[in-house]
Parts: structure tokens; C-alpha cells; sequence
């Protein structure tokens, strides 16, 4: 579709091209809203899920918050345009598998998405390049405003914000954070980190969300618990946690170089080697690889690339990106090949980034 | 890596849970995952399984299957998606989700945002839109205290609610394959 391949020109909500390379990737803040007296979407019939999605539609595309709108239905987007979404954080798996009557209403910038019939009705975000969520707070809360002089949420005194699945109601809300890790992980310092992190109430996950690997080094960290706190509370805590993550992190960055440096240039220096060199890479291993590019950027041991190029690379090697980028619809084995020369083309500046005959 | 459980096959369900403060990880292939009762298309399942949500114990012989009135879910049909019908069910089930609330949250009260059209009711009229378990109850009380005259409009009203919403409808449970 169209307005997918738009989306490649650019790299993406949470990436700011330029910004120096830190440990905070990206911070996300999403609420759940159902609407009073409709049943849920998994309950509700095809038919409602319309109605609903056909009101609901111009009502989120008229939000202030939500300038220049672009509307995507589910039904009739194919496989690797609902790929491209998921990997950009724009939709979630589940609204991915549904059809008739579910919908995206997104900010051009990709900065904020409303999900129409996904596990709730409403599910909207906003996001953000590096440690933001006191501000994306106020953004999706000004959003949830604007939207609540229009419609009636089904609202509970005592529970709050009513959501399908009983995990999220009360604030309805899941805030998280993005962050890169490889100082932790290489010192083997992650698993108390984890663990602690656990203990408190905030819950760790993989790149993209739930069920999914730490690949890259990427952790996403948020809360888990929605009822008997403040989104204030909430978003304060998490926020006091990950700025502590990040000061282990860069402690134990600091223990890397003083104790295993040459094993450090070894393993930043190997990396650029099958990045550069390899003619297949699959997804868990480039995405290793890239973690390890971006720490020896951190570190200052690597300067002809920027971290924000890295992590483009984290979204262009995805799928989705690197079967719009071919153009076609290509299995694993050829999307390892694709991967490779797309990778040595962005690092070298040599070669073509796009494979002629796949 | 293969499956722990068969054997045989290839592991591609990685399992991770705490176990007193442990982290114990497992590796399952697809189908013994299934038999464990882990929905490798839905992740969210995972987390329910782990609350118990999703697990199909032997109903017990007094266990009730209540229907919400607004919606027609059933509790069996709650526990087999772990997803609510629609709000009223907060009330029909109230019973059962206590516990699961509890041991989900911080809290069992509410202090976040409030929705200025809530605001605008004022604090009296608590909860749900039509707060149907309420009105049940009452009209039990009322059966009971053999008030027919009150039952009566208690009846009606129960009916009034559930036609203003023609929204929800009875629809039977979509189970995910």
C-alpha cells in the first residue's frame, strides 16, 4: 500500500537522527479505553466492530492531537504492510490479525497511534526518541481529553478505566522504555537487574513486546500494574528505575574497559568484521552485531558511524522493511542474503543496498 | 535445542518463569506447548497461564456459571479467552475477579484519571453505567421480602438497560483455535 511505502522515507517515531548514542533508545506510553455500552471487541460481532470503527473514524481523525492523520484499515493490508507496522511500533500483533471493522488512525510523524477494535477499542500511543515519559504523559493525556468530550468511556468509580483483560484496567495504562544494554549483559550483570526489576512491579521484555527475546541488547522495561496508583506515580517510578538501569549500565561500561578491553575491541571489532564482510546474516545475529557496532559507538572506539544509523539498521533488517525494500515477498534464506547487502551497502557506502533479482 | 518434554522435536517455545526468585527456564516444541496448555499464537496467554486465568481446572461441583446480563458472557467462557464481555461483567463477575485483581494490582481502588463527563455525575452514582448486579440483587431482596410491587419496577428497569444497549448482543465465545 501506498502510504506504507511512504513510511520507509523516514526512520521511524523513536529515532532522532543526530542525537548523541545513549543507553535510553525510545519511551513509549500507551492507555486502553473501551467506549460505555459496547461490548468489547473480542465479544462483540463483526457488525459492531464497524459501526464502531465507522464512528470512531472521523472523531480520532479530528483530533488535535493528531495532525496530518493517516487511516489504515485492516482489511486489505497485506502481509508485509501489516509487518512494516508492527516493526514500527505502529500497531501490535493481535490488531495485525484482525480484520473488518479494526483500523489505525496515526500522526504523519509517527509520534502518536490510535488502534481502533484491537483488544480494546481504543488503544491509543504516543512515542518518542530517548527518556521521555513525563512529556508523552502529558501528550497522550491531552489526547484521552480531547477524545473523552466526544465519546463516554465505560468508567468505574472504584475500578476506573474498564479494559477487556482485567491486567490493565484501572489507568489503563502501560508506559515503557526502550534501553540498550550490552555493558550489563556482556558483565553478566542483567539477570539481578531483571529479577529486581520484577520484584517491583515493572515487567522486562524483548525489541518488540510481549513474548519476545532480549535480541540486540534491547530491553524494554514498564510497568505492570494499572490499579490502586496515579499514572503520576506510575510514570515517576518507572522513570527513577531506568534512570538507575542506566547508571549500572554505564558503571558497567566503565568495568568493561578497565577490565576486559581488549576482549571489548575484540568483540566490537569482529562484529564490524561480519557486518561489512558476511553475505548472510540472520535477524538474531545482525541484530547481536548491531548491539555490539553501537557500544563500540558509545564508547568512542568506533566513530565513522552514529548510533541513530545503528538503529535504523535495527528497523531496515527487520522483515517486513527488508521485503518492502526488495520489493517482493522473499523467504528466510533469501532475506538473510538481502540483510547482508543491505548491511554492507549502509556501512561501506559500497554496493547497492537492493538485490536485482533477489 | 530440543523439546524437554518429548524429545524428538525442535523447541521453539521458550519458557521463562520465576520460581521462588529463581528464573527457570523451559523449552517446549510447539505441540507439547499446546498440550501444556500455552498458546504459542498468543502471548498474552502466557502471562494468564502463569495467573492461573487460563487454566482449565476440573470445575468444582459448586462452581456457579453466571451469565452477565448485559452481554450473555458466561464465566466458562471468561476463562477460556480471559477476556471480559464488556463492562457490566466487572459486576457479574465481581466474585471471581476479586482475587485475580488482587493479586494483579497495587490496589483494588481506582486514584488515577477520572473522565470529566464521570466528574460531571459527581461521586454518588458510583461504578458501572447500569450497574445491573446491583439492581439483581435488589430484585432478589425484593422477590424474597415478597415486595412484588418493587420487584416489578426493578424488573423493568433491568429490562430498560439492556434494551438501550443494542450494541451488545448475545454472541456465542470465539475460542482461538
Amino acid at each position: 500500500m501506498k502510504v506504507v511505502d511512504e513510511l520507509l522515507k523516514n526512520p521511524g517515531a523513536w529515532l532522532k537522527i543526530g542525537a548523541p548514542p545513549g543507553v535510553m533508545v525510545s519511551s513509549r506510553v500507551r492507555l486502553a479505553r473501551n467506549l460505555e455500552g459496547v461490548a468489547f471487541p473480542g465479544w462483540a460481532g463483526e457488525e459492531e466492530s464497524l459501526r464502531l470503527w465507522q464512528d470512531l473514524r472521523p472523531i480520532l481523525e479530528a483530533l488535535p492531537g493528531c495532525v496530518a492523520p493517516v487511516t489504515l484499515e485492516m482489511e486489505g493490508l497485506s502481509r508485509v504492510d501489516k509487518e512494516i507496522l508492527i516493526e514500527r511500533h505502529l500497531i501490535s500483533r493481535d490488531l495485525a490479525e484482525k480484520g473488518r471493522g479494526s483500523g489505525l488512525v496515526f500522526k504523519a510523524d509517527e509520534t502518536a497511534a490510535l488502534m481502533v477494535n484491537e483488544e480494546d477499542h481504543i488503544r491509543m500511543q504516543v512515542m518518542s526518541p530517548g527518556l521521555s515519559l513525563r512529556g508523552l504523559w502529558r501528550t497522550i493525556d491531552g489526547i484521552d481529553t480531547d477524545l473523552e468530550r466526544q465519546v463516554r468511556y465505560a468508567f468505574s468509580t472504584r475500578l476506573g478505566y474498564l479494559t477487556a483483560c482485567p491486567t490493565n484496567v484501572g489507568t489503563g495504562m502501560r508506559a515503557s522504555v526502550m534501553m540498550h544494554l550490552p555493558g550489563l549483559v556482556l558483565m553478566n550483570e542483567i539477570n539481578p537487574i531483571i529479577k529486581g526489576v520484577n520484584k517491583i512491579g515493572l515487567a522486562v521484555r524483548g525489541l518488540w513486546g510481549e513474548g519476545t527475546d532480549a535480541a540486540g541488547n534491547m530491553f524494554q522495561i514498564s510497568n505492570q500494574t494499572t490499579l490502586g496508583e496515579k499514572e503520576e506515580t506510575i510514570v515517576s517510578r518507572l522513570e527513577q528505575i531506568v534512570l538507575e538501569i542506566e547508571e549500572h549500565e554505564k558503571h558497567a561500561k566503565a568495568r568493561l574497559i578497565q577490565q576486559k578491553e581488549i576482549s571489548l575491541r575484540d568483540h566490537v571489532g569482529r562484529a564490524c568484521g561480519i557486518l561489512t564482510h558476511a553475505c548472510l546474516l540472520n535477524s538474531k545475529e545482525t541484530l547481536d552485531m548491531l548491539s555490539a557496532l553501537r557500544l563500540g559507538i558509545e564508547l568512542g572506539l568506533l566513530r565513522e558511524w552514529s548510533a541513530s544509523m545503528i538503529d535504523e539498521l535495527f528497523l531496515l533488517i527487520q522483515p517486513g522493511h527488508l521485503q518492502k525494500v526488495e520489493g517482493k515477498v522473499i523467504g528466510a534464506e533469501k532475506r538473510d542474503l538481502a540483510r547482508a547487502r543491505l548491511i554492507r551497502a549502509r556501512l561501506t557506502g559500497k554496493g547497492v543496498e537492493r538485490g536485482r533479482d533477489g | 535445542m530440543m523439546c524437554e518434554t518429548c524429545g524428538k522435536k525442535m523447541a521453539t517455545v521458550h519458557w521463562t518463569e520465576m520460581v521462588n526468585d529463581a528464573v527457570k527456564k523451559m523449552h517446549f516444541c510447539e505441540s507439547c506447548a499446546a498440550a501444556k496448555g500455552l498458546d504459542v499464537n498468543n502471548p498474552a496467554a502466557f502471562s494468564d497461564v502463569m495467573l492461573g486465568l487460563g487454566a482449565q481446572k476440573e470445575p468444582a461441583a459448586k462452581e456457579r456459571d453466571v451469565a452477565c446480563a448485559l452481554c450473555h458472557m458466561r464465566i466458562s467462557d471468561f476463562k477460556k479467552t480471559s477476556r471480559l464481555g464488556c463492562q457490566a461483567c466487572y459486576d457479574t463477575f465481581a466474585e471471581e475477579l476479586k482475587p485475580l485483581l488482587e493479586a494483579m494490582h497495587k490496589g483494588n481502588q481506582h486514584v488515577g484519571k477520572v473522565p470529566a463527563h464521570q466528574e460531571a455525575k459527581g461521586t454518588a452514582k458510583a461504578g458501572l453505567l447500569p450497574s445491573l448486579a446491583v439492581l439483581r440483587q435488589k430484585l432478589e431482596g425484593a422477590i424474597a421480602a415478597e415486595q412484588y410491587e418493587e420487584a416489578a419496577g426493578l424488573r423493568d428497569q433491568i429490562q430498560q438497560i439492556v434494551e438501550k444497549v443494542p450494541a451488545v448482543r448475545p454472541r456465542q465465545p470465539k475460542v482461538k483455535e
